[in-house]
């Protein structure tokens, strides 16, 4: 009964937002105020309606009921509440319908700014968002495997099939138990990671809704820009956020001694943020010196298509791996709303090409210039995207050919990626120095030599210490290099306030920020990347790791550490995993360190789940992992480790970043 | 056919496979006093994929047959295979996709080819735009151009006050 409400709310947001699409339309034709207001409306009661949707299903996996075919796929009666309700996205058809319910949310939102002076934007954006909207739903609404809601029932001759009403001569199914969420999926990493990396997506539908607006009405100004400005910013803070929390889940969950396999998956969420973060530059010449506009709309586009294509690939089983649940019908219309995206938005892009000139004459612009150096740093994203797309493309490409799978890994991306991150902290440090329009080597130098120095001392230092690895050697010099820069341009500013305006040179500081967030708030976030860096630079340079079956009492050595097996226990929890979880000691010349506890625990339906035990320290991670597809004895036990020089830094650095973006995208007062 | 009965059968050829390798293989086992260690077989193992699950590096799979799969190596090893004949078996049986990246030759140059291509022919027609723009700036307003500019165009007005501020420090 809850079920089919689900669905009915579901249905009828369908049609509201396709209701909503169509009114702005006829708003629109026939200069109509009243239609695009009815529009707006609609538009806005969507996320009241997906809520009750959403709301039902959480109230239906929170209480068990197993006659759904999704409730009965993610949820099992020992899983605690918390999980049971997260559980809206451990599956295909739930998270589906969180993502809708999240558009619809950014969808609201937008209804309730201040339209009055942009009034002629607003039909366009409502249909764009609102035709994404529907093209969601209508995925948990059509396919009836990708429907939440649908129920199971058995047929008298004992088959199960699916459907949110009785079909005819069959009876209701329910089981008594679940199967219970994935293990892997059961951390609170795991938990965050998906909401965040969908707001992140979801939330660059509005730029892009705003850009297509643009450029339909034809005011291709930056108007668009400035209103989405922190929309967009927005956007990139959670799909920032979101894959760095997908990094730390693997780090802690998978077992695998890293934060970044390579996976498919992992690539379709790091797509749209290489097109979402050379946009996020780009715009701001386009607002300082209305230049770039056919390369902005450009990128907001293709970051859109990204966004819809990163959800394709995850959602529509094209790909097979940890993270994609299941083989799907859905595939093929996520392909043709792909296309129709694409189609659309470049010929309405080609449509107004003309348009889209750039007021600044781009001669004047020196090669060496802000301007040019931004799009140099957009190639450089580019080429990153072209090397992680064709490593997703080309194995499915083959596939298709010939029948067979191959495999990129890391061992594909590694020097391309490592070349382009090194040249991209090396524009980190340029940019900021260089001037608009006349920057020169001469202009450059001038600015560059003070920081070059300490950056100099800092490299022939950590060459002193022992540093012999010549890519390390390069990877920290250009961090220290971007370090200098930007708090040479802090110090600068502060330096000026403080010397014209006769502030202190703590107030000072304060109120560069206060005047200026987007810019230092900004240059927080290049310091954040520098640092996490170092931590990547760290593991993929320096990781060592070693494998040994212990007995009690015996020691394993890594990188200076000795780590002694103690104690082996197997314990059952509450919750019906079967753990076992051995003690450690960790040494060090003779010192004793502490303990770590890896474990792995057997879930009820018979998954293992591995559980390393690390020990950060700023300088390194120890991570052990105790080997449980080898034999294990109370007396005897295998064990991996790994050893993860400066891996901590990767997440201090997006600490800083999230405050660095926060500085950035917080409200200012208008001036 | 169920998934779990697919995966078990599956599952069942592969093990059989295995055996009959090992058996062929020890036949023609050579005495060596210590076994290779894990981290030698580790070494090998974490350049290869594991062949059922989907990007799953050798050396972390927890299935059953990748156990088995790291025990041949092992044993490869111990017979004195080099890691280069290693791989090829693991090939030769399961196809290129227990690599880590697919070996550039024939059709598979294209892996390799591809990316650079386009990204150089993106910096080309990058540098491209940079002539055209100049050209087209450097005909018609000569005049535009020389005139002087105060400032290095500085990006607010706040910062043109204070380059000005600085130089006058100096």
């Amino acid at each position: 009964m809850l079920a089919q409400f689900g669905f009915g709310v579901l249905v009828l947001t369908f049609l509201l937002a396709l209701y909503s699409a169509g009114a702005a339309i006829t708003g629109y034709v026939r200069k109509s105020f009243r239609w695009v207001e009815s529009a707006r409306l609609a538009m806005q009661l969507t996320f009241p309606l997906t809520t009750l949707a959403a709301g039902t299903l959480v109230y239906l996996l929170a209480t068990n009921h197993f006659e759904l075919q999704y409730v009965w796929s993610v949820v099992s009666r020992d899983m605690p509440l918390y999980l049971k309700m997260t559980a809206l996205w451990g599956g295909q058809a739930g998270s589906l319908l969180f993502w809708s319910w999240l558009m619809s949310a950014f969808a609201s939102a937008v209804t309730l700014r201040k339209w009055d002076r942009d009034r002629e934007f607003l039909p366009w954006v409502v249909i764009v968002i609102s035709v994404t909207l529907a093209f969601f739903l209508a995925m948990n609404i059509f396919f009836l495997d990708e429907n939440p809601f649908a129920r199971l029932w058995q047929t008298m001759s004992g088959d199960v099939v699916l459907g949110v009403f009785q079909p005819a001569g069959t009876f209701a199914l329910t089981p008594s138990d679940g199967q219970g969420l994935n293990p892997l999926l059961r951390h609170p990493g795991m938990i965050i990671h998906p909401p965040m990396l969908y707001l992140g997506f979801v939330a660059f539908v509005i730029p892009y809704a705003f850009a297509m607006a643009a450029l339909i009405t034809g005011r291709t100004d930056d108007r668009w820009i400035r209103i989405t400005r922190r929309w967009t910013l927005v956007a990139w803070l959670f799909l920032s956020g979101g894959l760095v929390l997908g990094m730390r889940w693997a780090y802690d969950v998978l077992g695998w001694g890293g934060y970044w396999g390579w996976d498919p998956v992992e690539i379709a969420a790091l797509l749209p943020w290489l097109f979402g973060t050379p946009f996020l530059h780009t715009v701001i010449i386009q607002e300082k010196r209305g230049m770039f506009k056919q390369l902005n709309m450009v990128l907001i586009i293709v970051t859109y298509v990204l966004v819809i294509f990163g959800t394709f690939l995850t959602r529509s089983g094209v790909l097979s791996s940890v993270h994609a649940f299941a083989q799907s019908a859905i595939g093929p219309m996520f392909f043709v709303f792909i296309g129709i995206s694409l189609i659309a938005s470049f010929g309405l892009l080609i449509h107004r090409w003309g348009d889209l000139r750039d007021e600044t004459s781009l001669g004047k612009m020196s090669m060496l210039s802000r301007e040019a150096l931004f799009l140099l740093a957009a190639l450089l994203f580019g080429g990153f995207f072209i090397v992680s797309f064709w490593g997703i493309l080309y194995p499915i490409i083959y596939e298709i050919l010939s029948g067979q799978k191959i495999t990129f890994g890391p061992a594909f991306y590694r020097l391309p990626v490592a070349v382009i991150l090194g040249g991209l902290m090396v524009l980190m440090g340029m940019a900021p120095l260089s001037s608009w329009t006349f920057g020169s080597l001469k202009t450059i130098g001038r600015a560059i030599w003070k920081p070059a120095i300490p950056s100099a001392i800092a490299a022939v230092t950590i060459f002193a210490l022992g540093m012999k690895n010549w890519l390390a050697l390069t990877g920290f010099t250009l961090v220290a290099f971007v370090i200098f820069v930007t708090l040479y341009e802090f110090w600068r500013a502060a330096w000026g306030r403080h010397k014209t305006q006769g502030e202190n040179i703590f107030a000072a500081f304060w109120n560069l920020f206060r005047r200026n967030r987007r810019r230092y708030g900004g240059y927080i976030v290049h310091i954040a990347m520098v640092i996490m860096a170092v931590g990547i630079i760290g593991i993929e340079v320096f990781q060592t790791t070693t494998q040994k079956s212990l007995a009690v009492g015996e020691s394993l050595e890594i990188s200076g550490y000795s780590i002694r097996f103690d104690s082996l226990a197997q314990f059952p929890t509450t919750d019906g995993r079967w753990v076992t979880r051995a003690v450690m000691s960790v040494s060090r010349d003779g010192k004793t360190l502490g303990e770590l506890y890896p474990r792995y625990d057997l879930y009820p339906d018979g998954q293992p789940m591995t559980i390393p035990a690390v020990r950060s320290t700023l300088a390194d991670d120890l991570y052990v992992v105790l080997v449980n597809w080898e034999d294990i004895s109370q007396s005897q036990a295998p064990f991996k480790v790994y050893h993860n020089p400066l891996l901590i830094w990767l997440w201090i650095g997006s600490y800083i970043f999230i405050g660095g973006i926060l500085v950035t995208a917080w409200p200012e007062k208008d001036s | 056919m169920k998934p779990v009965a697919r995966k078990a059968l599956r599952f069942t050829v592969y093990v059989l496979f295995i055996l009959l390798a090992a058996l062929q293989t020890s036949a023609a086992r050579a005495q060596t006093p210590t076994p290779p260690s894990d981290d030698a077989v580790n070494a090998i193992a974490r350049e290869l994929f594991c062949p059922i699950c989907q990007n799953t590096p050798l050396d972390v799979c927890p299935t059953e047959a990748c156990r088995q799969w790291r025990e041949l190596i092992r044993q490869m090893l111990a017979e004195g295979k080099s890691e280069a004949e290693i791989k090829q078996f693991f090939v030769d049986n399961y196809g290129a996709r227990v690599l880590s990246a697919p070996p550039a030759e024939g059709i598979n140059w294209l892996a390799y080819i591809v990316p650079p291509v386009m990204f150089l022919g993106g910096a080309l027609l990058l540098f491209q735009a940079f002539r055209t723009w100049k050209r087209t700036a450097e005909e018609p307003a000569d005049g535009a151009a020389a005139g002087k500019r105060s400032a290095p165009a500085a990006d607010d007005e706040y910062v043109s006050r204070l380059e000005a501020e600085l130089k006058k420090r100096r």
